[in-house]
């Protein structure tokens, strides 16, 4: 079985973030880069799969500029078995519709029984990708799981929304989205980095795949204005002297808020 | 062949598990008639009788007409049967814009229906408006840090639009339904083997789009004495939220967590109780109007953002805040 892990390097959110006011993209220099949480979630249940049944295989792939190859490679040292990395200036600034059709591209040329990925980016949020790659692949998509069972030949769990919980269950091939309910993932050790060096780890533009990014005949999503909002400032702290709870009624009463 | 509006945008209504329409329907609509005249269509099993009710409820809420979609395989299938439903609706209204609810199930009925008509997304959308060129989406990112918009190169724009986001509502118009015939895309869905609908314990406002809201962190300590915060949401008629620590604890729900991966909210009065104010946690609040934070860590981050802050206890400064609000009330 291939499972194929997508994984997104993303500004470190404990960091300050910033959007140059140019591009509207991430200013890649003002802040540490890291694999998305999501995304190291979605690969530890591969890995967790891989580690329970035989003959798994585990591939990562990302789209994402040259520098991230690092990034991805901590993938590798956590335990995929190897990587694909589609990394083209051209696709810099690439809205969700060219991003599904590249990835759902690369996912076809490396062929897949599953593809995982995250439910939501710290960064781009988006949240769409899982849907619009099954799509794209003709295959079932189950999203927002919560928890997840893969067997040869299906996939099932439990998906969450704000007002139901549903067991779902897809054969396979399909594409899932999983949650951060799932399992923090494991941390590389000495061996899996070395390891990592020698795995392969293959670089693909847009070319490769028979992408053309600036096709002008295809409607795509773009950007018509950025603004940055003046950060917040703090107001009024008080230590507690016995009377903290009444200066806060006195606050929002003043403030129409009770 | 019937005539619609020129300028129709087409809005997907949700249902409840029982069947009602979504509170996110209304906003929906809302956002739609600020843009064009609002098309909307529903996707129900049939025989529950639930056509007309929706279509009266969309009316009220200025739907100019209800496209209705009966089948089965809403209860059986996830997203592909609203999925087809969509493309057959927008395929006979031909909408300058679809707009979706940026629910869990929304983005993916937006996502599939992106990818097969190849329409650009534009997702998140907390406002919509129109310019010469067309429908334009307005996004707040990183947090509440920018403010960004975007539109379509051409073509409809399929716009997923926040929850409890949009408050401007559209005027009610008469009632008209119409049922719209599916061709199925036979498209592989997953299977839903099972449906169990997540009861709130009260009659609580929900979290998304509240005015108020009062959140507990895991300063709490525990389940049980996370009721603290939830006595105090009752004292005020607030939403309860939460931090990641306090719903990874277990204290509450995972649907109440606000933060860049919760919900984002943007109440007028937001109350942070035990939450150090991880820039994950500001990054779903920092957008409300007031805030009030109580902790006991002088230097706790939250402060930052606080236009009112106690330096203390929550188990003595929030029973004393209680008992004066409600002295207040007799
Ligand atoms: C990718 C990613 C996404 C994340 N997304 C989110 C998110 O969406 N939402 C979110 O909240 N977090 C999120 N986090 C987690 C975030 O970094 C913090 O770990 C989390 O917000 C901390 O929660 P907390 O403030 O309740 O707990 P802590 O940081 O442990 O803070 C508890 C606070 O309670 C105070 N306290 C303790 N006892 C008392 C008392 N008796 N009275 C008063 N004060 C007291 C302490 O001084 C402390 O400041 C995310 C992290 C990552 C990496
Ligand atoms: N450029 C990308 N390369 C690889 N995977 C991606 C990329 N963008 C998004 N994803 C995947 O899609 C998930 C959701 O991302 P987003 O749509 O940005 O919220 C992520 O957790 C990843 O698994």
């Amino acid at each position: 079985m291939k499972i194929i892990v997508l994984v997104k390097e993303v500004p470190d959110t404990y960091g300050e973030r910033k959007l140059d006011l140019e591009t509207g993209l991430a200013d890649r220099a003002a802040s540490e880069s890291v694999l998305d949480e999501i995304s190291e979630r979605a690969l530890e249940v591969a890995l967790a799969h891989a580690g329970s049944a035989d003959g798994v295989e585990v591939v990562l792939l990302s789209m994402a500029p040259e520098s991230a190859a690092a990034t991805i490679r901590k993938g590798l040292a956590m335990g995929a078995a190897s990587a694909v990395h589609i990394a083209d200036p051209a696709l810099a600034g690439a809205d969700l519709g060219l991003t599904a059709r590249t990835l759902a591209a690369a996912i076809r040329r490396t062929g897949f029984d599953l593809v995982i990925t995250g439910n939501l980016s710290t960064d781009g949020s988006g949240g769409v990708l899982a849907a619009m790659l099954a799509e794209l692949l003709e295959v079932p998509n189950a999203t927002a799981l919560s928890s997840v069972e893969i067997t040869a030949d299906s996939v099932s769990g439990t998906r969450s929304t704000d007002d139901r919980a549903m067991r779902v269950s897809a054969p396979l091939p399909a594409v899932i989205s999983i949650t951060e309910a799932l399992p923090d993932a494991r941390l590389p050790n000495f061996k899996g980095i070395m390891a990592a060096k020698k795995k392969p780890f293959e670089t693909l533009t847009a070319a490769d795949l028979g992408i053309e990014p600036q096709d002008l005949s295809v409607a795509s999503s773009i950007m018509t204005a950025i603004a940055e909002k003046p950060p917040r400032t703090a107001g009024v702290k008080i230590t507690d002297e016995g009377d903290g709870g009444t200066k806060i009624a006195e606050f929002l009463i003043e403030n129409r808020l009770a | 062949m019937t005539d619609y509006p020129a300028d129709a945008i087409l809005v997907l209504l949700e249902t409840s598990p029982t069947g009602e329409l979504a509170k996110s329907a209304t906003g929906l609509l809302g956002a739609a008639a600020l843009i064009g005249t609002p098309v909307a269509l529903a996707v129900t099993a049939p025989g529950r009788g639930d056509a007309q009710a929706l279509a009266e409820q969309a009316a009220a809420a200025g739907a100019e007409r209800t496209l209705v979609v009966e089948t089965d395989a809403v209860q059986t299938q996830l997203t592909v049967p609203q999925v087809d439903a969509l493309a057959a609706a927008a395929g006979a209204v031909a909408p300058d814009a679809v707009l979706i609810s940026n629910s869990i199930e929304g983005r993916d009925i937006a996502g599939r229906f992106a990818a097969r008509t190849s329409a650009p997304i534009a997702v998140d959308a907390i406002g919509v408006s129109r310019d010469d060129e067309g429908v334009v989406a307005r996004h707040s990112v990183y947090g509440g840090a920018y403010n960004l918009e975007s539109a379509a190169t051409f073509g409809p724009l399929v716009v997923t639009v926040r929850q409890g986001a949009i408050e401007s509502r559209a005027e009610a118009r008469p009632i008209a339904l119409e049922t719209l015939e599916l061709q199925a895309s036979g498209a592989e869905a997953t299977t839903i083997e099972s449906v169990e609908a997540i009861e709130e314990a009260s009659s609580r406002p929900e979290l998304r789009g509240a005015t108020r809201v009062v959140s507990g962190g895991r300063g709490l300590g525990s389940a049980e004495k996370f009721a603290l915060v939830e006595e105090l949401a009752d004292a005020l008629g607030a939403a309860v939220g939460a931090s990641r620590a306090a719903v990874d604890a277990g204290y509450i729900p995972a649907n109440h967590q606000v933060g860049q991966t919760g919900v984002s909210v943007s109440p007028q009065l937001y109350i942070a109780l035990g939450i150090s104010g991880a820039i994950q946690h500001k990054a779903g609040m920092q957008t409300a109007k007031n805030i009030v934070a109580v902790n006991k860590d002088p230097d706790a981050p939250i402060f930052e953002v606080a236009d009112f802050g106690v330096v203390g206890d929550v188990f003595t400064v929030v029973p004393q805040l209680i008992s004066a609000l409600a002295e207040r009330k007799r």
